[in-house]
């Protein structure tokens, strides 16, 4: 199996949205590599004609009748929000702005 | 009350609590009182409790109270209190996973798990402290500190439900709710001499269950004795069409099974991989005693190999991160948490990272990092799939084992206790803890932890496992037992632990 590098290490983390410090990038690529080399053992099992199995029990698609019916209101919804604005969450920018 | 009665209250089990409250014997409110005053005194040294809910747990108390003195019936464990893992939503009340990113936040919704232990009357102390969204066997991953195990406070209480454990075994509550991911239920169980039940996938609503990794998380009963566990999975099981993994079908009679103290003719099979190198001698000795007594009751005990066992913790630590990966992509800043980084110079996205960035700890980023390189391109046939398939030989191995014996034993970790800080920055070592609970978790099936001895002075789990849907199995099988150990060693084996 692959080494994983610094560098990859770094760009999981923005792939996966987290914000890393160097002492943290330094820490975990060696950490990573090692449990991975541990991980990489599922490989040694013969598995080609094996099926996959996502889910432990054999439920799909279980749907119900759609009907409308209460949830929670406009202000248990916002209550937890960092910033909400005229009943709605307040977000930092998410587009690009023209200077 | 006095000093002698209150300590009293606080060792007696669920059943007998609910008795007492019934025949107006002890009213509910002296019995939340006393295990209030309990916490207060004793949980500034095992820090089992994120949150002590006074006001509400004795608002719930004094409403048992009412309920009884107008005459209406009550529930099986009416008035008796609990500790809740702190992963499950509770409106109003704080919540948090053990994590600094929802620190403060305040639910507005029950979850369907609480929605029921409140329509029991079941009194509701706190939240108590697990490893960050349940990710750990030791608590030292909470963002708030580690929890302490009252038989040796150096010790890790297990985790990453310690919090739970840890409170039944320092008679802070009778009964508990823990979450079981990997082992999270059993293993902390284990090293704290208390028993404690993954019931069978989709049994208990995962509903306003803060995910971890979803097709492996399960909530479950904690308590001091078998029959009290039965009585809490009573209450907590059954349907819920807000969970599309939600099992619509009877709950297995578990209580039934509890009192039936009777196994003979019953089939037990012993799991041949988890013995040998790397478990410890006093955890195998006390296993191995406990088997006997199950032959002596008169069992069917016979050993069952289970090759592709030995393939479990790889795959979960590759399906487990995966589904980390993904379910953690909720923790945004946005509607609700942490936000840090909000000044203005910043997008949302930069905020989203030093927030992610900020509030979780090493565990969840390393959990989410490696989920994210597991499921990408590339990589991903190799890594997740291989593990799906090995998921699917595990259940396998499961099927033709239950086609020989009608439940599974094991010990339910390969070591007692070990020291707060032995393993907190190794994560191999960590993993292993969770080396025999693993397999249950992959295929879905039932299983339960309950102390069975002591080694070296630290108490020893017996894990039993039963087919899906046969949790009723688990109960019977564990109602003989405990009653066939206590009697032969004159009480309970907790009466050992170190008085606090």
């Amino acid at each position: 199996m692959p080494a994983i590098t610094r560098d990859e290490v770094a760009n999981l983390a923005r792939l996966a949205r987290i914000a890393l410090t160097d002492e943290e990038l330094d820490h975990l690529a060696p950490q990573l590599e090692v449990i991975l080399e541990a991980v990489a053992r599922v490989g040694e099992v013969a598995a080609e004609d094996i099926p996959p199995t996502s889910h432990a029990l054999p439920i799909t698609n279980v749907v119900r009748p759609d009907e409308v019916r209460a949830g929670l209101s406009q202000q248990a919804a916002l209550s937890g929000a960092p910033e909400a604005e005229d009943g709605r969450f307040r977000v930092p920018r998410i587009l690009e702005e023209e200077a | 009350m006095t000093d002698s009665s209150t300590g009293d209250l606080v060792r007696r089990t669920a059943v007998d609590l609910a008795a007492m409250i019934t025949k107006g014997e002890a009213t509910a409110v002296e019995v939340a009182q006393a295990h209030l005053d309990r916490i207060d005194a004793v949980d500034g040294r095992i820090h089992a409790f994120l949150h002590v809910d006074h006001q509400g747990a004795l608002a719930a108390a004094a409403a048992v109270d009412a309920k009884r003195s107008a005459g209406e019936s009550l529930g099986t464990l009416a008035g008796v209190p609990l500790a809740l893992k702190d992963v499950f939503t509770t409106a109003g009340i704080p919540t948090t996973a053990g994590s600094k990113i929802l620190e403060g936040w305040r639910p507005p919704y029950d979850a369907a798990l609480v929605e029921r232990l409140r329509a029991a009357d079941i009194v509701i102390l706190g939240k108590t402290n697990c490893d960050e969204f349940a990710m750990g066997s030791s608590t030292e991953n909470s963002a708030y500190g580690p929890t302490h195990n009252p038989w040796d406070e150096t010790r890790i209480p297990g985790g990453s439900g310690g919090g739970s454990s840890a409170a039944l075994a320092a008679h802070f509550a009778p009964l508990a709710i823990g979450t079981d991911t990997g082992g999270s239920i059993r293993q902390p169980a284990a090293v704290t001499g208390t028993v404690g039940v993954k019931p069978t996938y989709g049994g208990v609503s995962r509903y306003g269950l803060i995910a971890c990794a979803s097709s492996l998380d399960q909530g479950g009963p904690c308590a001091r004795n078998v029959l009290d566990a039965a009585l809490l999975h009573e209450v907590i099981a059954g349907h819920d069409p807000r969970d599309a993994t939600s099992i619509d079908q009877a709950v297995p009679a578990v209580v039934e099974a509890a009192r039936r103290r009777e196994i003979g003719g019953m089939r037990i099979g012993v799991v041949r991989e988890f013995a040998g190198e790397g478990y410890e001698p006093g955890v195998l000795a006390s296993v191995r005693a406990a088997i006997d007594v199950l032959t002596e009751l008169g069992a069917d005990v016979v050993e069952v190999s289970c090759p592709s066992f030995t393939y479990a913790l790889p795959a979960y630590y590759l399906i487990l991160p995966s589904e980390v990966s993904s379910n953690l992509a909720r923790f945004d800043a946005m509607r609700f948490g942490l936000r840090v980084g909000d000044d203005g110079t910043h997008s949302a996205e930069e905020v989203m990272a030093m927030t992610r960035g900020a509030g979780f700890g090493p565990e969840v980023k390393r959990r989410i990092i490696l989920g994210t390189y597991a499921l990408s391109s590339g990589y991903f046939d190799a890594y997740y799939g291989q593990a799906q398939k090995v998921r699917t030989l595990i259940a396998r191995d499961f099927a033709a084992a239950f086609d020989q014996v009608d439940v599974l034993v094991s010990p339910t970790t390969p070591t007692t206790a070990f020291p707060l800080g032995e393993r907190a920055d190794d994560p191999l070592a960590m993993y292993l803890a969770d080396l025999c609970t693993i397999p249950a978790n992959l295929a879905g099936n039932a299983a339960m932890s309950l102390p069975v001895g002591l080694s070296d002075g630290l108490p020893v789990g017996l894990q039993v496992m039963a087919p899906v849907l046969a949790d009723d199995r688990l109960y019977r099988v564990a109602g003989a037992l405990e009653h066939a150990l206590d009697d032969r060693r004159g009480h309970a084996l907790l009466e050992k632990a170190p008085t606090l």
